[in-house]
């Protein structure tokens, strides 16, 4: 008798939970209305081609939210930095709204691959790996090696560097460049940055390696450190990435950077957003690329 | 103090906006696990084998997932294999759900199965009918044991939801970083006083959620 009527019970706790779950279901769908409003539109390939874009009135573009000065958003919540400058750039030109999207590093290819974004524009350094996922433009900046070290004892070329230490990050290009190319200098190896500034602050090593956009921003903030070395190494590119096949944006895209060359254009864009991080003492040269030319 | 900055602009009012943004995630995935999650329960309690396996499956496959993986094949992976585009928001209330409904139908069914079949025949012989015992004595006594554990899972959500910046989701943790990066030279302290202030928000929500379950409990076991 008991396992019966427990059944029962069962069953008919059963019933008012179907019910209940209708209700949810009903709410779901409203939700789901929402999302189908912010849907894209997407052709066969999934993405968003030029004039689709311009049709659609809002262009995507995935930028970073903190990482200034590329990208970052301000006091008042509006995103600014270099790469942002750009962006909207290509916002007024284009003629559309846009909708921002805040990327990490590790999620600038999916937001393309799965068409989530139009645009990338966050720093995103040129590899041969990334260019099998992603299309790439043309440059608008470069990135090298840079090294700093304390002005009483200033690195200026890597024969300085004969019996010190150089303090690296773990994983970065440094580490691989200083193996690869000068497997005698001495290097001291960190997991994340704030030991290796650490490291350096208080005399571990003698110098610090990495890229120079990083090392020159921390040696303005660093009184009695100079970046002796600003431009060392592999020059790698950084340009914005669109969908791999979408020519007619990718195509726009590359005007733009060769068409503003002749306004000088990013050379007013670094002097809005990084110089006032760099200093003066930078040449804009060794970052800045204009019309796409290295 | 150095924490002046987080007066300045519209600082106050982001974090809250990003606030907003985590409690609408959190509370929707809630409000939605409950009825699939009870569902659930109901089902594991039923002595057929083929519905024990999979629901057993579905919890484990969950349980074993990290969240992040989660929201990852839901944002990235469904857009890319299915062509279903959800916002971040969407996809992050789905995973949310699946995960919410998966360990409330595990609490719901150790609730049900937590009460022991005397209670059943007592109540028939005491001459109540099949509906007054299931409303009047298994009920109340599943909810008593259901409820603590439930308040826990909803804390656990929502300190959870700070993953979904991963996803482009602008919430109240990412706000947090975005006001860190933006004062990173002016005020070095900065992120101390920014996380103090996103431990604050968090402790405001789950501080009560943490009171509630235990005032729940302290009731059950009068």
């Amino acid at each position: 008798m008991s396992t019966i009527s427990r059944r029962t019970f069962v069953k008919l706790f059963g019933s008012s939970v179907m019910t209940m779950a209708s209700l949810g279901m009903a709410g779901c769908g409203g939700s789901s209305e929402d999302a189908a409003a912010t849907d894209i539109a997407s052709d066969a390939e999934g993405f968003r081609t030029l004039d689709q874009i311009k049709e659609s009135g809002t262009v995507i573009i995935g930028v970073f939210s903190d990482k200034a000065p590329f990208g970052y958003v301000d006091d008042a919540g509006e995103y600014q930095g270099y790469d942002v400058e750009f962006a909207n750039r290509l916002v007024t030109d284009l003629g559309t709204q846009v909708e921002w999207v805040a990327t990490d590093p590790a999620n600038r290819v999916p937001f393309l691959e799965s068409n989530k974004v139009d645009i990338i524009l966050a720093n995103f350094t040129v590899t041969d790996e990334r260019a099998e996922k992603v299309d790439f433009s043309l440059p608008y900046m470069k990135v090298q090696l840079g090294v700093v070290s304390p002005d009483s004892a200033l690195v200026k070329s890597v024969d300085d560097l004969a019996g010190k230490t150089l303090i690296v990050v773990k994983g970065t290009t440094a580490e691989t460049f200083f193996e690869q190319e000068y497997p005698d200098v001495e290097l001291q190896k960190y997991d994340q940055y704030a030991d290796a500034y650490n490291a350096l602050l208080d005399g571990r090593g003698d110098a610090f390696s990495t890229d120079n956009t990083e090392v020159l921003a921390w040696a303005k903030e660093n009184p009695g450190f100079t970046v002796g070395i600003d431009a060392l190494g592999n020059e790698d590119t950084i340009a914005a990435a669109v969908a791999k096949g979408n020519d007619t944006l990718l195509g726009f895209i590359d005007d733009e950077i060769k068409a503003l060359a002749d306004e000088n254009f990013f050379h007013n864009a670094y002097d809005k957003t990084l110089a006032p991080v760099y200093g003066t003492d930078v040449d804009p040269d060794t970052l800045v690329v204009e019309g796409g030319a290295i | 103090m150095g924490a002046e900055f987080l007066l300045q602009g519209a600082t106050i009012k982001r974090l809250l906006v990003g606030l907003g943004v985590t409690l609408r995630i959190s509370l929707v995935s809630v409000a939605l696990s409950i009825p699939f999650g009870v569902l659930m329960g109901v089902l594991f309690t039923r002595k057929n084998r083929m519905l024990q396996v999979v629901l057993r499956a579905y919890l484990n496959f969950i349980r074993v997932m990290p969240q992040l993986v989660l929201l990852y094949v839901v944002f990235f992976g469904s857009a890319t294999t299915l062509g279903l585009n959800f916002s971040g928001e969407v996809a992050s209330i789905i995973v949310f759900t699946l995960w919410g409904a998966a360990e409330l139908g595990d609490l719901v069914r150790a609730a049900l199965e937590s009460i022991p079949r005397s209670q059943y025949d007592s109540s028939y012989v005491l001459g109540l009918t099949q509906r007054q015992t299931f409303l009047r004595v298994i009920l109340p006594q599943a909810l008593s044991r259901l409820l603590p554990p439930s308040v826990n899972l909803v804390t656990r959500i929502v300190k959870t939801t700070s993953l979904c910046m991963l996803i482009g989701v602008v919430e109240v943790v990412r706000v947090g970083q975005q006001i860190i990066d933006y004062y990173r030279f002016d005020y070095p302290q900065g992120a101390l006083w920014t996380y103090a202030t996103l431990a604050l928000l968090y402790f405001c929500i789950c501080w009560p959620l943490s009171m509630l379950s235990k005032w729940l409990e302290g009731r059950n076991t009068r």
